[in-house]
């Protein structure tokens, strides 16, 4: 995919991977970012062209102390939209991205086309508390984001051994700097009351879950739907968390489906 | 030199295999392990000692703010500075602090303050931690990456609000006030002077330089470790131009006073080891919420202290290791003197807390190297800045003509205490 820089008219300076052709879809990533490598992106890039911007405090995009609470991140995404020179795409948003996509098709109905919420955080549910990713341990972020553990560790380390300080250090400094951005809509709990604002939402919507998901389990789908009676619901077999990495197939061909 | 008798409060009856069946003393620790009627009993004999280093002649006695946490069971400071600011009337009150973004609004820092200082006349420190991450992420829900932010504005505000002769609207990010009207006010002016407890966070030294607040380094690891970081600091009030008064600095130090030696190992050796296994067994998830430390500080080298590593290093440490290494000074009068001056030297402090009492030690082995530390430790230490001796910038300024409630006790006439 290419890679280029944007500025957004707030001022933060965002890395977007872009590629393909025809109707735009925005692929929001989760708390951990984008990895090294993103089949997915590249299958949906068969299909749409396809637009996946890291949000500021990831990768190469700053202004991250621009970004404070949900409207600001949310506006953001919006603002992203606009410095592309996209109008009205298709919103695919995994884990926080879900979030963020879901709070901006309540805020801006109109401007969302179809919209997919990957695992989506931002509903709790006091009976079923999400695990606090904030206080994992390096080495617990793979089987709890994972169905396969191993492929788990290998994606997120990128290779890197975490039993050398050196690598620990790089990992601790790239997770302080993600998960510090990501905690100011997750920390402490995720839930910034998005369901009060979820009738707004007239994007047709398709929730996407894996079936082994330990972070966010799949009876949050349950939930998701109480609320958004309309939205069509696919569960991906031998999928955690991780589902567009894990089942990159699966993933694309339930969002092919749905946007068509 | 100034003394500080400081008191962590531990809980002293964690359990044997504590390690073995919980995974952290701090955040999460079963509150079951806590019980109120033995509470009762535990927080008074803890207040009932640090009178009593107000009474063996320590400058200061001094408290501090946790929560959830088997080692620290004192989530409001300033209740025990209260009670302590009526039982006693010459040492000067320490609380090394209230974390400012934890109150809210915090001008309730500023008014508790003022009530301490005006209860005591004038013998307030006042602390003003960032707070670690496990009292203020985990347990108190702060957002990690806007904390400071947060804490900045709480300081500007407490500041503004002890200064403002006038009522006055505050516009803040976090604290919109409409009518700020500090009262009470302090007794010392401008204010009672502050104490800024850091960790290790290099930021934490630009604050200090920047107001001529106080660095108070707080770690468990002892005076050999704390070198390194205090180095840093030093260079860094070089670098920007200000005096090197030692009184800018203070230092927290685990000590244990006894006759000989030997006898000091008999005596203490099964407190320290409960401090050092029990106490200090934090879960390495709740060390360091990402977000909360800057990038900086991280790449500074905080990294040597990540709590998961010392937590492996804790349990294997023997009383050997521990005074040789330093993470406590302990022997015999003698020895704890020239350690303390290897101490007060190599780190340059005018200001000690001395953690005389540690994990479940018991009340008269804690009164006994509290005595001894008094009587012949401190007095031979007073001396050790005599070009600095009248700079008094970071101590207390009591009023003359205080009251003493203390003498109005009792309890202090049953105890032969002289009416003044």
């Amino acid at each position: 995919m290419n890679a280029r820089t944007i500025e957004t008219r707030r001022g933060c300076k965002v890395r977007v991977f872009e590629a393909g052709q025809g109707v735009p879809l925005v692929f929001l990533h989760g708390a951990g970012g984008l990895f090294a490598e993103n089949p997915f992106l590249e299958k949906l890039a068969q299909r749409y062209r396809v637009f996946a911007p890291e949000l500021p405090g990831y990768g190469e995009s700053t202004g991250e102390e621009q970004l404070e609470d949900m409207l600001d991140f949310t506006l953001h995404g919006f603002d992203v939209i606009d410095a592309l020179g996209i109008e009205k795409p298709h919103l695919v948003g995994h884990s926080m991205g879900g979030m963020i996509a879901a709070e901006m098709a309540c805020v801006a109905p109109h401007d969302v086309s179809k919209l997919v919420l990957v695992a989506p955080a931002g509903i709790w549910i006091p009976e079923n508390p999400i695990p606090d990713l904030f206080s994992f341990l390096p080495h617990e972020f793979a089987q709890m984001l994972f169905h396969d553990r191993a492929l788990g560790e290998q994606l997120l380390t990128g290779g890197l051994d975490l039993r050398n300080m050196e690598a620990l250090v790089e990992f601790y400094i790239g997770n302080a700097r993600r998960l510090g951005m990501a905690g100011k809509i997750l920390f402490p709990i995720p839930n910034r009351r998005l369901s009060k604002r979820l009738y707004r939402l007239r994007a047709q919507t398709l929730l996407v879950w894996g079936a082994q998901d330990r972070l966010i389990p799949p009876l949050y789908a349950t939930r998701w739907r109480e609320h958004l009676p309309q939205a069509q619901l696919e569960e991906i077999e031998a999928a955690g968390h991780m589902v567009p990495y894990e089942q990159p197939e699966a993933f694309v061909a339930a969002i092919s489906r749905f946007i068509g | 030199m100034k003394f500080t008798w400081f008191n962590l409060m531990p809980w002293p009856h964690l359990p044997d295999d504590f390690r073995e069946r919980h995974r952290s003393v701090w955040v999460d620790i079963p509150s079951r392990l806590f019980d109120p009627q033995e509470g009762h009993f535990v927080y008074n004999r803890y207040m009932d000692q640090l009178e009593y280093a107000d009474e063996v002649g320590f400058d200061g006695i001094g408290v501090n703010e946790h929560h959830q946490n088997g080692y620290g069971i004192m989530p409001s400071p300033n209740l025990i500075a209260a009670g302590l600011a009526r039982r006693t009337s010459r040492a000067a009150i320490a609380v090394i602090g209230n974390s400012l973004a934890l109150y809210n609004p915090p001008i309730r820092v500023a008014e508790e303050f003022a009530m301490l200082d005006c209860i005591s006349g004038g013998r307030l420190i006042a602390g003003f931690p960032v707070g670690t991450s496990m009292d203020t992420n985990y347990c108190y829900g702060q957002i990690p990456a806007l904390t400071r932010d947060k804490y900045a504005e709480a300081h500007e505000l407490v500041m503004r609000a002890w200064a403002e002769q006038e009522p006055f609207a505050f516009d803040g990010k976090y604290n919109q006030l409409r009518h700020v009207n500090c009262w009470p006010k302090p007794v010392q002016k401008p204010h009672p002077p502050i104490y800024i407890p850091g960790g290790g966070s290099i930021e934490t030294w630009d604050f200090c330089l920047d107001h001529d607040y106080n660095y108070s380094y707080l770690s468990f690891t002892g005076y050999l470790r704390g070198k390194l970081l205090l180095d840093g600091y030093w260079d860094r009030v070089a670098k920007r131009g200000k005096d090197e008064s030692p009184y800018r600095a203070a230092f927290a130090q685990t000590i244990c006073v006894a006759d000989t030696d030997e006898e000091a190992e008999r005596l203490y050796s099964e407190h320290v080891s409960y401090f050092y296994n029990r106490c200090l067994h934090i879960y390495g998830g709740f060390a360091d919420a990402p977000g909360y430390r800057t990038i900086k500080t991280i790449k500074h080298g905080a990294m040597s202290n990540m709590m998961e590593d010392m937590q492996q290093v804790f349990p294997t440490l023997t009383w050997k290791n521990l005074v040789d290494e330093g993470y406590i000074i302990a022997g015999s009068p003698a020895t704890v003197r020239e350690r303390m001056e290897h101490l007060i030297k190599g780190l340059r402090v005018g200001h000690v807390f001395c953690l005389l009492h540690v994990g479940n030690m018991p009340d008269d082995k804690t009164r006994h190297s509290t005595r001894l530390f008094a009587e012949q430790v401190m007095p031979h230490l007073r001396n050790m800045w005599p070009e600095w001796k009248d700079d008094d910038r970071w101590w207390c300024k009591p009023m003359e003509n205080r009251l003493h409630p203390e003498e109005n006790l009792q309890s202090a006439r049953a105890h032969g205490k002289a009416p003044r």
